[in-house]
């Protein structure tokens, strides 16, 4: 287990020592949606009866945060590993492919939850919510970081250079999370668009996370649980059994 | 004894490229063992095979007996690469470094014999420097010390001296001599045939993926770098006899390869029957590289039949 702890240690160094870009830079940007979005709909919009606009949206902006930065630690982590070559100290010990695996995830749930807790934080501080079912609540930030954290590591894994990876990044994860109900909740778009949010496994971490916070949401969190997790699982054996076959590393 | 290294049957194929074409291959613990070929031989990509960064299309290999794909982990317990590549990871000390490096081997308090590796390989003052801002010399002696933090038995340098100055490469290979001494396989490859020569008891040649030259040192030079001897000659002309024996003729010299020295004997006697005078005379030892050349020639000629 000491290869494990290394690496997983190793992988939050890694991030720590650059927190001005892993966790800082993430957190701003973030918050000026906060900002920038409940001044302009703050008076306009209620989702929920006796929530308002700002507290309906903090929710939706920290998992965005938690899901974007857990997939970015293991993905770029990963990549420049490999474009610079130095993968290969990874590849040389007798390191498991599980506890490659097991350490790239836990730093990148570790990442996603640090920027998280620095947006909710923040966003409290704005406008205090309530925390109806915590549990609920933690449960679907977890599943969260770790399903991205695997789709980080995929992506890595496939991609051939940064502006592959980049490609995944922006034309995959960012519309999947735009689009979940991170600034609306689903039953205000059209039938069409409501159908199709379903088949977007962020729409359930996204709902389910705000349960956690006011104990109402668009679908039952059983329901969206058991959904995230199926995600999460069939992800995380496709990572596995890539590293396992030693996929683009072991040529 | 269980051999360090044991290849056998090993071929590589990438795409349509054949890499490795049956390479067999053992060296014994305790050896200094060479690695020689020409770019593009397949030596980088055996010893990939051999440290698990890539997998044969067929064939195994061990390491002490461990096979490198079923037994891996022990496979790679026991060995040490130092790869070709100038690699490293900008966001860390060359402490930082070792530390993880020893982690990942399973080591949780092996400071002693970092110090020690840094000690030796005189990166004490750059321990606590990113390896990023190390110079290209110093950046191969930290590859160095993260391929030994687990006291590796077989310890594998792919061209650890290229691009590397006189000074570091003496002390480079007097650590790897002492550790050769202390009981440690070591295995290189260089395009410094020099070095092969003084370091290596046993060498192997590479060439397009086959194994065509494999002996002790020695034996290499004797069998196939004969004594040669540089003649001018008074008149400027070959007895018959000796026509046998040349292998050039250069401006007003001839070039005369010999068995061993006492064959110069006869070459003399022969030149005194034919009245013919030596202005100079000039003996030359063989030497690996004359060797190489002529291995890879032939081998030249043997793929062209």
């Amino acid at each position: 287990m000491t290869g494990l702890w290394t690496l997983f240690y190793k992988e939050l160094l890694r991030f720590w020592k650059v927190g001005l870009q892993t966790i800082l830079s993430p957190l701003v940007t973030t918050l000026l949606y906060l900002l920038i979005f409940s001044h302009v709909l703050e008076a306009h919009v209620q989702v929920y009866p006796g929530v308002g606009y700002t507290a309906f949206l903090i929710p939706g902006l920290v998992m965005m945060a938690m899901l974007q930065n857990a997939f970015a630690n293991s993905s770029s982590s990963l990549i420049q590993s490999k474009m610079s070559g130095n993968i290969v100290f990874l590849l040389l010990p007798p390191l498991a492919y599980w506890e490659f695996f097991a350490a790239y995830v836990a730093a990148a749930i570790v990442r996603g939850l640090v920027v998280g807790f620095g947006v909710g934080l923040a966003g409290w501080w704005f406008t205090p919510v309530a925390l109806a079912h915590p549990l609920w609540m933690v449960a679907f930030a977890l599943a969260g970081c770790a399903m991205l954290a695997a789709a980080g590591i995929i992506t890595a894994l496939w991609a051939g250079g940064y502006d592959q990876m980049a490609a995944v990044q922006n034309f995959i994860i960012m519309p999947l999370t735009f689009l979940s109900g991170v600034f609306y909740s689903i039953h205000s778009l059209p039938p069409f668009w409501q159908a199709l949010s379903r088949y977007n496994p962020f729409f359930y971490l996204i709902d389910g996370f705000r349960y956690g916070f006011f104990g109402v949401s668009d679908v039952s969190p059983a329901l969206g649980l058991a959904i995230v997790g199926a995600c999460c699982l069939a992800l995380s054996l496709a990572t596995l059994a890539l590293l396992k076959s030693g996929y683009k590393l072991r040529n | 004894m269980t051999p360090a290294i044991e290849i056998s049957e090993v071929h590589k194929r990438f795409g349509s490229l054949h890499a490795l074409r049956g390479v067999d291959l053992t060296v014994e613990q305790g050896e200094f063992f060479a690695l020689l070929g020409p770019n593009g031989a397949g030596k980088t990509t055996l010893i990939n095979i051999l440290a698990g960064l890539s997998r044969a299309t067929q064939g195994s290999s061990r390491v002490m007996g461990h096979d490198v794909v079923a037994d891996y982990r022990d496979a790679r317990r026991t060995l040490g690469v130092v790869p070709q590549e100038l690699v490293y990871d900008a966001f860390f000390t060359v402490r930082e470094m070792l530390r993880f490096q020893s982690g990942y081997f399973g080591l949780r308090k092996n400071d002693a014999w970092i110090d020690e590796l840094l000690h030796n390989l005189g990166l004490t003052d750059k321990a606590d420097i990113y390896t990023r801002l190390l110079s290209g010399g110093m950046k191969r002696r930290v590859l160095v010390a993260q391929a030994l933090v687990h006291k590796p038995p077989v310890i594998v340098l792919d061209e650890p001296t290229a691009g590397v100055d006189v000074e570091l490469r003496q002390n480079l290979w007097e650590f790897i001599r002492r550790l050769n001494r202390a009981g440690h396989t070591i295995v290189l490859t260089t395009h410094y045939l020099e070095e092969a020569e003084t370091l290596c008891s046993r060498i192997a040649m590479l060439k397009q993926g086959q194994v065509i030259a494999l002996d002790t040192t020695h034996n290499l030079l004797s069998a196939h770098a004969a004594t040669q001897v540089r003649l001018k000659l008074n008149p400027n002309r070959l007895p018959e006899v000796l026509r046998s024996l040349l292998v050039a003729e250069e401006t007003g010299c001839f070039r005369l390869v010999l068995k061993d020295y006492s064959g110069l004997e006869g070459v003399l006697a022969s030149l005194r029957e034919a009245n013919v005078a030596v202005d100079e005379l000039e003996v030359s030892k063989p030497d690996l590289e004359d060797v190489f050349l002529q291995i890879m020639g032939r081998a030249d000629k043997e793929v062209a039949r």
